[in-house]
């Protein structure tokens, strides 16, 4: 492998870069906290959640685990804040600033 | 044994990729390079190569084919000039970012417009600034020479950028020439498997090719791809001298031709370079100290080079067969220019715009030039520096 991404940063020299900027390995983006780049979150009420699992399919960022068959809390880490599982719940559980 | 044979330039870039073998070739027609993804559909078609041929709708989908073929670690070709390469343009620069060791094989041919299907410089010099390699050719024997060595620069590990391979439309696409082509084998083991160390199609490593690169990488990552066009000077040298030894031809940035002594010097890219040695060779017999050089690397550019070899030289005209709209010099003015300047040189240089077009280059049009030098030599003055060749007027 030509370089570990690993110690990719933003003090690197042109150096130490990938070639052609090439990202080798699988699921590097998870190393990735895009959820930096928000400064709103969407919030779960647990008590008003039935968990119809509507609002999983439609997150563009896939941060809403679902397991047993009920969701589980937001990746935070990889939300970006869009808003849209605000939109596809029915039981007003989600709720985010600035979105209705 | 090396075998003598009657080629068109284009047929010779046929032969060469049939000795090649290449993983997959995409390309579009366009006039005067039509007939190399024609031919090489036709070895696909009798089953002589092993080759993928892609038939893609334009050019901007053939060089997004070669891309992701390269990528996958397919060793990729293709074929265009003028409006085709135009249309390549974002794929371009795409290919050398990414690192991918493409060859395409460039007939020239002049930029619309007014529309025209001849022989200028115009499209490769657009492309000069893309991160490409650029080697031209002289005649149909150093355009099938050319391509043998193209795809050992390019994939060079201290390199790993696109090579595109320059020839003149028509001039020597078209025109059938003697020359001399390899042994089928000597090619093979000469160019050998293309082998990358990362390819999408790599099943131990997956990779991501061209990810965004935000603002604290993106200078970096140029810097680095310069350093790797850098590189490709020594590496062009080095794979020509192999190449030397399994056909007797050598090659090396440029060619100096009979300028040991030389007083008067043209510097010169391409067919007309033949025409210009006929014109020194002509002046040679009356005695005048005239010589060529004719560049043969134009990317990377051998500045330090061209220089030293114009060293003794008094007066040197700088040869670019487009135009560049900038009311100052073209090219080939621009870089030779800047070398002599950086040598600290007391060579007078006069830059020419001629053949746009597919006008033609004759021996006294080229006498003429050195009769220009002889005058500049001897006033120690150049008072119009940017002049055009062969215009009516």
């Amino acid at each position: 492998m030509k370089s570990d991404i690993k110690k990719l940063g933003q003090d690197c020299k042109w150096q130490e870069l990938t070639e052609g900027m090439q990202i080798y390995g699988e699921m590097t983006s998870l190393e990735f906290n895009t959820g930096e780049w928000t400064s709103v979150k969407p919030e779960i009420k647990e008590e008003l959640c039935v968990h119809c699992l509507l609002c999983v399919p439609v997150c563009p960022d896939s941060v809403i685990p679902v397991v047993d068959g009920k969701r589980g809390e937001f990746d935070y880490d990889h939300c970006k804040g869009c808003g849209i599982c605000v939109k596809a719940c029915h039981t007003g559980a989600i709720t985010m600033k600035g979105v209705k | 044994m090396a075998r003598k044979d009657r080629l068109s330039g284009n047929e010779a870039v046929a032969e060469a990729l049939r000795q090649i073998n290449p993983d997959v070739m995409a390309a579009f027609p366009i006039t005067p390079s039509t007939e190399i993804p024609q031919y090489f559909s036709k070895l696909v078609a009798n089953g002589q190569v092993d080759s993928e041929f892609i038939p893609v709708e334009s050019e901007h989908s053939a060089m997004s084919a070669v891309i992701g073929s390269q990528s996958a670690g397919a060793r990729s070709v293709t074929a265009t000039s003028s409006a085709g390469l135009a249309l390549m343009w974002e794929e371009l620069y795409l290919a050398a970012s990414n690192r991918l060791p493409c060859v395409l094989t460039l007939v020239n041919r002049a930029l619309s417009g007014p529309i025209n299907i001849n022989c200028d410089h115009s499209d490769s010099m657009g492309a000069r600034d893309a991160g490409w390699i650029q080697i031209y050719a002289e005649n149909n024997q150093e355009v099938y020479d050319n391509l043998v060595m193209a795809y050992r620069i390019g994939e060079h590990k201290d390199v790993m950028l696109p090579v595109m391979i320059c020839q003149d439309g028509f001039i020597t696409s078209h025109a059938v020439e003697n020359i001399e082509l390899l042994e089928d084998k000597k090619v093979k083991d000469f160019v050998g498997e293309y082998e990358p160390e990362n390819y999408l199609l790599n099943p131990e490593c997956s990779m991501a090719v061209g990810p965004y690169s935000v603002s604290n990488y993106y200078f970096e990552a140029k810097r680095a791809q310069a350093e790797a066009l850098k590189n490709a000077k020594q590496v062009t040298l080095d794979v020509a001298k192999e190449f030397a030894q399994i056909s007797g031809r050598e090659y090396g940035l440029f060619e100096e031709y009979k300028m040991d002594d030389a007083e008067l010097a043209v510097v010169i890219i391409g067919s007309a370079a033949g025409t210009t040695k006929d014109a020194v060779d002509e002046l040679r017999a009356q005695g005048k100290k005239v010589g060529l050089i004719k560049i043969r690397l134009f990317r990377p550019f051998p500045a330090s080079e061209i220089a030293e070899a114009l060293k003794g030289v008094k007066a040197v005209a700088l040869m670019d067969r487009t135009e560049s709209y900038n009311d100052n010099c073209g090219p080939i003015g621009a870089e030779v220019t800047t070398a002599l300047y950086r040598a600290k040189s007391d060579c007078l240089s006069v830059n020419y715009v001629y053949g746009l077009g597919g006008r033609d280059v004759r021996v006294k049009d080229m006498i003429g030039i050195f009769n220009e030098l002889e005058k500049i030599a001897e006033s120690g003055e150049v008072t119009d520096p940017y002049r055009y060749m062969g215009v009516r007027e």
